[in-house]
């Protein structure tokens, strides 16, 4: 999903990283707030940090015949809610842009919109929605991940066909070329992001239920579970 | 002791898939109808870009561009390292803080378990405590 430096017109450029500046601006706020209230947060901010960081340097062979990697962004979306994925996501981005040239400055606004913005909002979307309808948390925690992945692709296709319709067939067509390119070849690789955020997350069960809990990933089954229970009995 | 086997044999069934998933591909030899196998979306959606308008040029170029494939590789190899390392030292700080905890409670329920049998004994032994010291110093 890293459209590479320079090849996004100026135009463009500058559309999209004004359309991610304030979502950025955001996040830095929210960041600064979780690590001010709870400074033990900030183990577990890294650790999402690094899931990022690890799953977004790794190019995976994909059914198509192309490799592609995964954005890691679904984890930290779910735990600490998406405002904060759009710096971290970001900074991910940033170091890739200078020191591997993959990406690059003028296309930061666009990738940080697909990759930190739309990928992080998108999967905690699905997240929240399963969880409404007590869907267990390891399958809401799959298609989060796995939507987050997908739909970061699926924005840096729009985008470049946004910027390069075809001559004859238009927007469209340039969509089903570049959507050839990124989305197909995504699936099978959102499926393992999936996987590996499920993997992760009940690492994080297992050792973290604490934190999990204060963050609303886990929920104590008591006094809130009962609570619930009486609240829709009631509306019934 | 046999649920934690069960969790263990589940994360390993997960990684497991996705290391088929990732390897499939290529043993399948499923990149073999392209000119060249398995290169990266990144630079094919370049290549698309050139196709569609072929006029266009990248108006701006990276302030600094590793000098070979190999140092390319070397730097994302470093990305994930870095990454992997973040999370294996915060899956290992709370296993340490855990292990740590239990055993702060063993010993404290050990301690407590002494204080109540050697408090029973020196009852017993009160008549006699004047002779005898305290079993416990020996």
């Amino acid at each position: 999903m890293h459209i590479a430096e320079g090849f996004l017109p100026p135009a463009h450029a500058i559309a999209w990283s004004v359309a991610s500046a304030p979502f950025i601006v955001q996040g830095v706020r929210s960041l600064s707030r979780e690590v001010r209230e709870h400074p033990e947060s900030t183990l577990l901010l890294g650790a999402s940090g690094a899931f990022t960081f690890v799953l977004s340097a790794l190019k995976i062979p994909s059914v198509t015949g192309s490799c592609s990697h995964p954005t890691g962004t679904g984890l930290g979306a779910i735990l600490f809610r998406p405002p904060v994925m759009a710096v971290l996501g970001t900074i991910t981005l940033l170091f890739q842009a200078l020191l591997l040239a993959h990406g690059g400055l003028t296309t930061l606004g666009a990738n940080a919109f697909s990759m930190a913005i739309v990928g992080p909002w998108a999967g905690y979307a699905v997240y929240r929605l399963l969880k409404r309808y007590d869907v267990p948390l390891m399958v809401s925690v799959f298609f989060a991940a796995f939507v987050a992945d997908l739909s970061t692709y699926c924005v840096t296709s729009v985008q470049l066909a946004l910027a390069f319709p075809d001559p004859s067939s238009g927007f469209l067509g340039a969509l089903g070329k570049f959507g050839s390119i990124f989305a197909f070849t995504q699936v099978p690789l959102a499926v393992s992001e999936g996987l590996l955020t499920v993997l992760v997350m009940r690492l994080l069960v297992q050792s973290s239920k604490g934190e999990l809990t204060r963050l609303g990933v886990l929920v104590k089954k008591t006094a809130t579970g009962a609570r619930g229970k009486t609240e829709t009995e009631a509306k019934a | 002791m046999s649920k934690m086997s069960k969790n263990a044999k589940i994360n390993i069934l997960l990684v497991a898939v996705v290391a088929a998933l990732a390897v499939l591909p290529v043993v399948l030899g499923l990149g073999d109808h392209k000119k060249e196998p398995f290169t990266g979306a990144d630079a094919q959606a370049e290549t698309a870009i050139t196709e569609i308008d072929p006029e266009y040029e990248p108006w701006f170029s990276p302030l600094y561009e590793p000098p070979s494939g190999d140092i390319e590789s070397a730097l994302f190899a470093l990305q994930a390292a870095l990454g992997a390392g973040v999370l294996a030292y915060y899956f290992g700080l709370r296993k340490g803080r855990r292990q740590g905890e239990e055993r702060a409670r063993a010993e404290q329920a050990g301690k407590a378990e002494q204080v109540e049998q050697t408090g029973e004994a020196g009852k017993a032994e009160q008549p006699e405590q004047a002779h005898a010291p305290a079993p416990e110093g020996a």
